[in-house]
């Protein structure tokens, strides 16, 4: 056995000594359901097989969402879980990135306080890694959807922004629309105007009704007034926050008071603080980061974070987690559970280790 | 022996033979009409490998052939990280062809890709799936869709008459090779305005990770100083 893999069972085994059931989902996951959740762009990063039975099988390319899945179809409350094994990347633009790689989770599904089990599985992993000197990053996607949620404009502006919080220039683009910042494309113009004529036949599955859905959507948002300036200001101030969590905490306050919407987020980012803090966790030099979290997987909503090798800027996180607790909504059928889980990769806090 | 690989057929081959006689150096089938034998005059040192353009990527990459002639679109849909494997030495020019998106004409409230994103958001809402492009350029089509930020669609593999899949509903856009945009139109389909995915035209490159001897490197020199591409 590899010493990644012992690391790994042993790491599995102290999360089973810390209340945990060990469980093992299945190698290959419907790919029906993660092209659901994620989209075509899943597709570059996970493998993809088939048979004529079941069709489109991948490779797991991690085990939250068979866990989660598990857990609704048929898991008691509250609950806790772990597993270790092999997870599957698909890798074309960086050979040097593993395309197989030994991940160990621990996943929490409990409702009754959600701050105490952010901190239990942040303060779990940073005491499962101690043996390095890692960087901790956090942050909170509840923050930046509640920021969302509470601008002064439509509804369907809003869902625009939700859809896009996780691919940041596209967010910043339509932030950018949406506040008169950049100019109204001409085909744009000559469309509201009326001038956009075809005498082509409309071929294909979406309707003209769509079409004139979409115009008429087009024409009320033409006729909104911009975000205000203050608004986004204070839009940008809550992005750019980058600081130990006192200092964030400290900011984000005063941002409530343009943003009120975000009070109640921030209030868990309190709480959350506590709950670290009675875990032993030296929140006053902890990172905060509003924006971290974006770029990566799309089902986390709230609190998120990282481990990062500092000498080793080339590597990806040794452990990284957060709260997802529309994804167990999505795939609950009706049913939703609070939930917050974190993996470690075992290879690499066995490759640096080794490394003086 | 330096191997050269070019297409074994059709336009494509009678272009490539022309490029290379303008430059002192012929190229030519041997043989029955159905056999892929091919010699080279002009240059000693030098054989003909007589291939699909579809499989010169992958030779290339393999290190099999030398020198080899395909267009850009298929070196960027078919080797992740191209420039390590393959160098482009000349753009031949001819073989135009751009990758595009396009949809429906009739969609006129969809000009951008911008534009085809807050389409693809509805459509999904209206239908319970994803918007579906057709197109056999996987990778190039993904990695282009994800830097201009449109989600929710869907690819659905095509390898032949893309332009007929809209209208028989089994897809709502194309991403597709075009030169002249004739099939887009008599398929009343339009290009979007900043949906050119690549401009691709026929290439001649050189692997980078071919063996060549010493005798090779004077070869492929004096080659590449003929054909104006060292």
């Amino acid at each position: 056995m590899t010493q990644a893999r012992q690391r790994a069972h042993a790491l599995r085994d102290s999360f089973v000594a810390a209340g945990a059931q060990a469980v093992e989902p299945p190698i290959l996951q419907s790919a029906d359901l993660l092209l659901d959740l994620y989209g075509e762009d899943i597709r570059a990063r996970a493998y993809v097989t088939s048979d004529a039975l079941r069709g489109e099988q991948m490779l797991r390319p991690d085990f939250t969402v068979p866990v989660v899945q598990m857990h609704m179809s048929n898991g008691a409350e509250p609950a806790r879980y772990t597993y270790a094994g092999e997870v599957f990347r698909r890798q074309e633009e960086d050979p040097d990135r593993a395309n197989e790689f030994l991940q160990v989770g621990y996943e929490v599904f409990d409702r009754t306080d959600p701050a105490a089990a952010d901190a239990e599985v942040f303060a779990l992993i940073a005491d499962a890694i101690s043996t390095l000197s890692l960087r901790a990053a956090t942050g909170d996607i509840g923050v930046l959807m509640a920021a969302v949620d509470g601008l002064d404009t439509s509804e369907r502006r809003k869902a625009a922004l939700r859809r896009h919080i996780w691919r940041p220039r596209r967010f910043r683009a339509l932030l950018d629309r949406f506040s008169g910042r950049s100019d109204v494309p001409e085909t744009r113009a000559a469309l509201l105007a009326g001038e956009a004529q075809t005498d082509a036949p409309l071929t294909g599955l979406r309707s003209q009704a769509e079409i004139d859905a979409r115009i008429a959507a087009l024409h009320a948002d033409a006729a909104e007034p911009h975000l205000s300036g203050a608004q986004m200001d204070s839009l940008d101030a809550l992005l750019n926050v980058r600081e130990t969590l006192p200092f964030a905490l400290a900011q984000m306050h005063t941002l409530c008071v343009d943003l009120p919407a975000i009070r109640p987020a921030v209030k868990r980012v309190d709480a959350r603080a506590e709950a670290l803090s009675a875990r032993g966790v030296d929140v006053d030099n902890l990172e905060f980061e509003a924006s971290f979290g974006r770029t990566s997987m799309e089902y986390y909503d709230g609190f998120v974070f990282g481990f990062y090798a500092e000498q080793r800027p080339d590597l990806p996180p040794i452990a990284s987690g957060g709260r997802y607790d529309a994804l167990t909504r999505r795939l609950g059928s009706g049913q939703e559970i609070p939930a917050v889980g974190a993996v470690i990769r075992p290879g690499l806090l066995v490759e640096l280790e080794a490394t003086p | 022996m330096i191997k050269l690989g070019v297409p074994s057929k059709g336009r494509l081959m009678e272009k490539t033979f022309q490029w290379f006689e303008k430059r002192g150096i012929t190229l030519s089938r041997t043989g029955s009409d159905r056999e892929y034998a091919g010699a080279v005059d002009g240059i000693d040192g030098v054989s003909l490998v007589l291939l699909s353009a579809g499989e010169t990527p992958r030779e290339l990459a393999a290190g099999r052939i030398h020198l080899g002639v395909t267009g850009t679109d298929l070196i960027h849909e078919k080797l992740p990280l191209w420039e390590q494997q393959v160098e482009p030495m000349a753009e031949m020019g001819f073989g135009h062809a751009d990758l595009v998106l396009a949809v429906p004409q009739g969609w006129i409230d969809v000009d951008l890709t911008d534009d085809l994103d807050a389409a693809a958001a509805a459509f999904r809402g209206t239908h319970g799936f994803r918007l579906r492009i057709a197109t056999k350029y996987h990778r190039l089509v993904r990695d282009f869709l994800r830097e201009a930020g449109v989600a929710d669609y869907a690819l659905v593999d095509s390898q032949g008459a893309t332009e007929g899949t809209v209208a028989n509903e089994t897809a709502e856009a194309i991403a597709d090779i075009t030169s002249s945009g004739e099939t887009l139109r008599a398929n009343h389909l339009k290009i979007l305005s900043d949906g050119l995915i690549l401009a691709s035209q026929a290439t001649l490159w050189r692997s980078r990770v071919a063996e060549v001897t010493d005798a090779d490197r004077a070869v492929l020199a004096t080659l590449l100083d003929r054909l104006g591409a060292d």
